[in-house]
């Protein structure tokens, strides 16, 4: 949903607030920093609705003959799956964004 | 007295002094210290705090019954309120973490460079926290009365000057660090009970693998239908689909734009830590919150299984309703049943003289008068909170579980009120008072003014608490949908669109509000203005709950499009949307205290 008309001009010396490390931090990079981090939000949020939204709500009747254990597996979904799924998404966000950060050297 | 209330004077005792003292440990000087507890509070322990915080009376002591009542479609409050959480760690914690001020109000009016929109930001925030605080208090004043047989005045009042004490001399930071130490006992008091009817019923002690693995949901599906109910995971049973979705939508969406959650997340020392406490957050929220449908299962099944075998015994001639003695094929009796028929919450009335109580659909009585049966085959009437409060007597465990379980009420209701003060009042505080009339007041005059505003907080919520309007019940879920079509659009767009502009969101949340307020006001004016019936009954199928979804989409719709239209923002407040995008760089805020 982001649209810059005009790019963010390169920012030079915008060194860590506390590191002090010098750091090169141009338009491209943000650009792409920015650009992993939507893509990441994007495919979580994918996740996140297919098995809330989707599985627990608009397919509950279809869902409702397939078995997980011993309950539908929609109603598994709607009151146990995809809570927990919710916790693993946050976790895995967090991870993922660790790693970018430091591949970006915006790490804290 | 009695071994229980003993018991309970004992453990409310104990846990209300360590709130007080780690209040009085915590005590803050400045304002940092007071709206944001210095940022220096570790991610996993925000991560308890934000739990307390947001799970509420109603969570600890009505959800587990409120899904029990309506099987699959309990999902609503399961998914919406957890759902919002994964909204908050993606789209909203770690941008404002960046921004580092004290309040949402604070992003809202530097992103959008208006007072204006400051303004209503900090509106909305104090009328969200105060529906929702005014239930909170009189919760306090119900475990009390329930547990301790105090008046629930009296309640009200001792839960209040708690509150004050560790509220007033620690602000967020006293707050913050009782929380962490309520969520402790309230998620204690949630499984200990939880653990022990889960063993009695399936012998599998963890209630999340017998839910599912037991055999317990098909029998209670065939149970359900002898008795001539749906099966138990029947989906839209009590809602429409369409409503369930509406609905599930703007509680997700108005987690993630309640203003004393995010301000938690400004409590915290980097965006890093931001993320990583909305993960424990939820997942300190979720142990609650997938143990909660199966006790609602457990209990139902429990509830109607006990009721088919046993036999009356005994029937007690009362005031208000007959006491039924009922006892097992065995002979032993029954005796969770009587004790909880006196409070009121469960009533049974052996219509046709079977000496057996029958469970059925529909009404057992007129109303709450339970001298008053109707004409239909159900004979019981049970009240929902009783699903989580008889728990531990069903279990038959010791005296000291009972009184853990109301010292975990209690911990959820003061946790939940004391962060809805504190957001309350640095709305006005803060927000109001420093940011918009008075930008030149020394430290020592906006700490009065933090003091006194949460001073007045807590009379005003406790006022209420005493003597609570009829519609506070029935309005405080709708503190979702609110904050749904207010805060959560105007955030976001304040990160994610850069193009967003001061016109589009003063127009957005002023609408967003407008309508869902409207709404809520129409579909509900029976309780709130008296009228005979609701003015409006629903908007499009869509109940008053799930109307802030709807409220939100205008909220969207208008900032995106006026934003579009109108000038772009000035180029500062471009470089400002950069900045809080990436967790370490220049800051381009002015002025971070």
């Amino acid at each position: 949903m982001t649209k810059t008309k005009d790019a963010p001009k390169p920012a030079t010396g915008k060194g860590g607030g506390g590191g002090g490390k010098k750091q090169t931090w141009s338009a491209e990079k943000a650009k792409a920093y920015w650009r992993r981090n939507l893509t990441l939000i994007g495919i979580l949020l994918a996740i996140w609705f297919l098995v809330s939204y989707v599985f627990g709500i608009l397919l509950a009747n279809i869902l409702y003959g397939v078995p997980i254990g011993q309950i539908p597996a929609s109603f598994w979904f709607a009151q146990q799956g995809a809570i927990i799924i919710f916790v693993i998404l946050i976790f895995v966000y967090c991870w993922i964004m660790d790693r970018v950060d430091k591949e970006f050297d915006v790490n804290e | 007295m009695s071994q229980v209330q003993l018991w309970t004077y004992i453990v409310v005792g104990i846990t209300f002094a360590m709130y007080i003292w780690i209040g009085y440990s915590n005590r803050v000087r400045d304002t940092k210290g007071f709206y944001v507890a210095g940022q220096g509070v570790p991610a996993i322990a925000n991560g308890a705090a934000t739990a307390a915080d947001w799970m509420s009376a109603a969570s600890f002591i009505s959800m587990a019954g409120l899904i029990s009542t309506m099987g699959y479609d309990g999902a609503i409050y399961l998914l919406g309120w957890t759902g919002g959480y994964v909204l908050l760690a993606l789209l909203l914690a770690p941008y404002l973490r960046k921004f580092g001020k004290y309040t949402v109000p604070d992003f809202v009016g530097d992103r959008y460079y208006s007072q204006t929109a400051r303004l209503i930001a900090a509106i909305a925030t104090v009328i969200i926290s105060l529906t929702y605080v005014a239930g909170q208090m009189r919760g306090v004043g119900i475990v009390f009365s329930r547990f301790v047989g105090l008046p629930i005045e009296w309640g009200v009042v001792l839960g209040m000057a708690v509150v004050a004490f560790f509220a007033l001399l620690g602000g967020m930071k006293g707050i913050t660090w009782t929380q962490v130490a309520q969520y402790v006992v309230l998620i204690v008091a949630y499984l200990i009970p939880a653990i022990a009817i889960g063993m009695l019923l399936t012998g599998n002690p963890i209630p999340q693998l017998s839910f599912t693995f037991s055999d317990i949901i098909p029998r209670l599906n065939a149970v359900q239908v002898d008795l001539g109910f749906k099966e138990y995971t029947q989906p839209f049973q009590s809602k429409t689909q369409l409503d369930v979705l509406a609905v599930t939508i703007a509680l997700m969406v108005g987690t993630a734009g309640l203003p004393h959650v995010i301000t938690r997340f400004y409590t915290v020392p980097s965006v890093r830590a931001a993320r990583y406490s909305a993960g424990w957050a939820l997942l300190f929220i979720a142990l609650l919150y997938t143990t909660a449908p199966a006790i609602a299962a457990f209990a139902r099944y429990n509830l109607i299984d006990t009721l088919q075998n046993a036999t009356v015994a005994n029937v007690i001639e009362g005031e208000k309703q007959n006491i039924y003695e009922l006892q097992y094929p065995d002979g032993t009796p029954v005796s969770w049943a009587t004790s909880w028929q006196k409070t009121g919450l469960l009533a049974f009335y052996d219509k046709n003289g079977d000496g057996k109580i029958e469970m059925h659909p529909g009404a057992a009585f007129e109303g709450k008068n339970f001298k008053a049966p109707t004409d239909s085959t159900n004979e019981v009437y049970f009240d929902n909170d009783i699903i989580v409060l008889a728990n531990p007597e069903i279990a038959q465990l010791a005296p000291i579980v009972i009184a853990l379980v109301a010292a975990g009420g209690l911990a959820a209701a003061l946790s939940t009120a004391s962060g809805l003060l504190l957001a309350m009042s640095s709305a006005a505080s803060h927000d109001i008072y420093y940011r918009i009339l008075r930008p030149n007041a020394t430290e020592r005059q906006r700490m009065i003014m933090g003091r006194s505003m949460i001073l007045v907080a807590i009379l005003l919520a406790g006022y209420f608490g005493i003597n609570p309007p009829g519609f506070v019940s029935q309005v405080v879920a709708m503190a979702f949908g609110l904050a749904a079509a207010s805060n959560f659009p105007a955030i976001l767009l304040g990160i994610f669109d850069k193009r967003a502009n001061s016109a589009g969101a003063i127009w957005g949340m002023a609408v967003g509000l407008g309508f869902t307020l409207v709404m809520i006001l129409l579909m509900k004016s029976n309780v709130i203005f008296g009228t005979p019936a609701p003015i409006i009954k629903d908007f499009m199928g869509i109940s008053a709950e799930g109307i802030g979804t709807v409220g939100m989409i205008f909220n969207f719709a208008l900032a995106l499009i006026i934003s579009r239209v109108t000038a772009a923002p000035p180029p500062e407040i471009q470089e400002l949307v950069e900045s809080v995008r990436i967790p370490r760089g220049a800051q381009v805020v002015e002025g971070a205290h």
